[in-house]
């Protein structure tokens, strides 16, 4: 059986027919039964454990949100209403945080996209060290985020011997202190070099599927390189591009370790984002209950970026 | 060629390697810097040309038990990983050729549990490992990557099952094959590149994860992500150590990387740009 099996599969689609009839065929019933017990019981753990994974932070948060619940103050939880989130809200470091998330997020996804359409329309038509070039560009995407930040805080920004500094240096400028006079700028740097390459390789991916013929034949009718990349490239990339900010918008609307590692949060609140300022509460300020109901406003501002995310790859689900 | 295609070409080679090396500069930087004694790390100018030395290396393991983190980073990635694969990969089977009316639907679920902030489940997460006594294991890390990794898994497994052809399993239905040597024969064979990717993708993403590290590991259970982080103290002469243990961190997962870009760009765009 198990040799026919294998067999089978190496075998082109009209010859796997003829094969299949001569063997015996299984009870219908059981076949049935076999089918809807055995799908389920596949799915169960990844399920399971996914809904656990889900549900139990949700609903300890919900509850933590509505309780006084400092680590530092042992003793029972009182209910008091809403009072963290108006903590929360009130917080002088809220609207700043609010503001310094978008800000980031904005940013990074402007300068990725721009930079990353610019590099791969760049490395996109073939020259000499082509292959080394497009493994280059991919490195610093896998770069942990830590290692990055601590690269770019010391070695890069620092102000006497960073290399940034030196070389404005050179050029007779003045050394710029970026984590002290710039920190939510350097926290862009930063994040932005590591999700460069991120957008770059899929715009690299998606134009080698863009039509040559198309391009050719618009060369033929006089386009110039700007009306082929406005008419005919910039389309194709619409929806990479699309896929490319859902995506950073999930993974920048918490940007922490960078943050943690540079300036943490400062100075003052000057490069906190909201991810930051649930972190200070719960794990510096030990206070539970206004950090969940931080965090209940962090789940919220995500589902309003995946509920566009969830449509997109949806309609790409049924096609 | 002719001399109006060629000048185009050099430009273009020009203008591509220019923005590259600018990209990848500080990781040549840091790279280099890896090599130097302390004293040329902070040199002014910055030094090129120096005598490399190995010192820093033997440092690092000296002063912040580098092995120790080394060996969590290892535990809690490949652990994460073939946890996830076990967990995912029946899930992916079952929807992938036990098809129901409701299978989209539960797809799309799994893919919005990966949408929710890590840091709106920090709280309770720290409270349950901190109650349970697993703060500071590798157990808990093991189990959070798992999590936060196994959305993707079941999404990767997923598409590549989908590409068997369904006549070969239907082949083997009517065979009356058992479903356990349906998986054996044909799914794990025919599937082997989609298991590799998605392992690899995962390996590449619990090396790099920092969140949860940094929150819930600290001395016995950190990570590499969590050792480097160490390093962060304002000032001294550090640099050349902070660059050995970076690129001793680092290094493994860029090679990794390298070669399995493709699977990377399917695996985070949810098969949504081919």
């Amino acid at each position: 059986m198990k040799s026919a099996l294998s067999a089978d599969a190496l075998m082109p689609p009209g010859a796997r027919d003829e094969s299949t009839d001569m063997s015996a065929v299984p009870d219908a019933g059981e076949l049935a039964r076999v089918s809807r017990v055995v799908p389920r019981l596949l799915l169960a753990p990844a399920v399971t454990t996914l809904l656990l994974w889900m549900i139990v932070p949700l609903a300890m948060t919900l509850y933590f949100s509505v309780v006084r619940y400092n680590l530092m103050q042992p003793g029972p939880t009182e209910f008091i209403g809403l009072a963290n989130f108006e903590f929360f809200v009130t917080d002088p470091d809220f609207g700043p945080s609010v503001v310094n998330t978008l800000l980031l997020l904005g940013s990074v996804i402007a300068i990725t996209v721009v930079l990353g359409v610019a590099m791969a329309l760049l490395v996109n038509e073939p020259f000499p060290g082509r292959g080394i070039v497009r493994v280059l560009l991919i490195s610093p995407f896998f770069v942990m985020p830590t290692a990055n930040a601590l690269l770019w805080k010391h070695m890069m920004m620092n102000p006497i011997y960073g290399v940034l500094a030196q070389v404005s240096e050179f050029f007779g400028a003045t050394p710029i202190d970026w984590l002290t006079d710039y920190p939510l700028l350097s926290v862009i740097i930063i994040v932005a070099w590591q999700w460069l390459p991120f957008a770059c390789l899929i715009f690299i991916t998606s134009l080698q599927s863009l039509d040559r013929e198309q391009l050719e034949a618009a060369r033929m009718d006089g386009a110039n390189a700007l009306q082929k990349f406005w008419f005919l490239t910039l389309p194709h990339l619409a929806r990479p591009i699309a896929v490319v900010i859902m995506i950073e918008m999930i993974f920048l609307m918490s940007v922490f370790a960078e943050i943690f590692t540079t300036t943490g949060g400062g100075p003052g609140n000057a490069s906190t984002n909201v991810a930051f300022l649930i972190f200070k509460q719960a794990l510096m300020n030990f206070d539970v209950g206004v950090a969940s109901a931080g965090a209940l406003f962090a789940v919220l501002l995500a589902n309003v970026a995946a509920v566009f995310l969830i449509r997109l790859i949806g309609k790409n689900l049924d096609k | 060629m002719n001399p109006p295609t060629v000048l185009p070409l050099i430009a273009r080679t020009a203008a591509a390697w220019t923005a590259t090396l600018l990209l990848v500069f500080p990781l040549l930087w840091l790279f280099l810097t890896a090599f130097k004694t302390e004293l040329q790390a902070i040199h002014v100018p910055p030094l090129l040309i120096f005598t490399p030395t190995l010192d820093n290396f033997a440092e690092v393991q000296v002063r912040s038990d580098y092995l120790l983190f080394a060996k969590n980073s290892i535990i809690t990635s490949v652990g994460s990983t073939l946890l996830g694969l076990l967990i995912a990969a029946p899930a992916a089977y079952s929807m992938a050729f036990f098809r129901t009316r409701k299978t989209r639907d539960l797809l799309m679920w799994m893919l919005s549990t990966k949408m929710m902030p890590a840091v709106g489940a920090l709280v309770p997460i720290y409270v349950i490992a901190q109650t349970s006594g697993l703060l500071d294991t590798v157990t808990a890390l093991t189990i959070v990557f798992t999590m936060s990794n196994l959305p993707i898994m079941v999404w990767m497994l997923y598409s590549y099952f989908k590409d068997i052809p369904p006549e070969i399993l239907e082949a083997a239905r009517m065979d009356g094959a058992s479903v356990w040597s349906e998986f054996r024969h044909v799914i794990l064979p025919l599937g082997m590149g989609g298991f590799a990717s998605t392992g690899l993708l995962c390996l590449v993403l619990s090396w790099n994860e920092a969140f949860w590290s940094l929150n819930l590991s600290s001395a016995k259970a950190g990570t590499l992500a969590a050792l480097i982080a160490s390093y962060s103290s304002p000032e001294g002469l550090f640099w050349a150590k902070l660059s050995a243990a970076s690129l001793m961190a680092i290094a493994p997962i860029v090679v990794f990387g390298w070669f399995s870009q493709k699977q990377l760009v399917q695996g985070l765009t949810f098969g949504a740009v081919k």
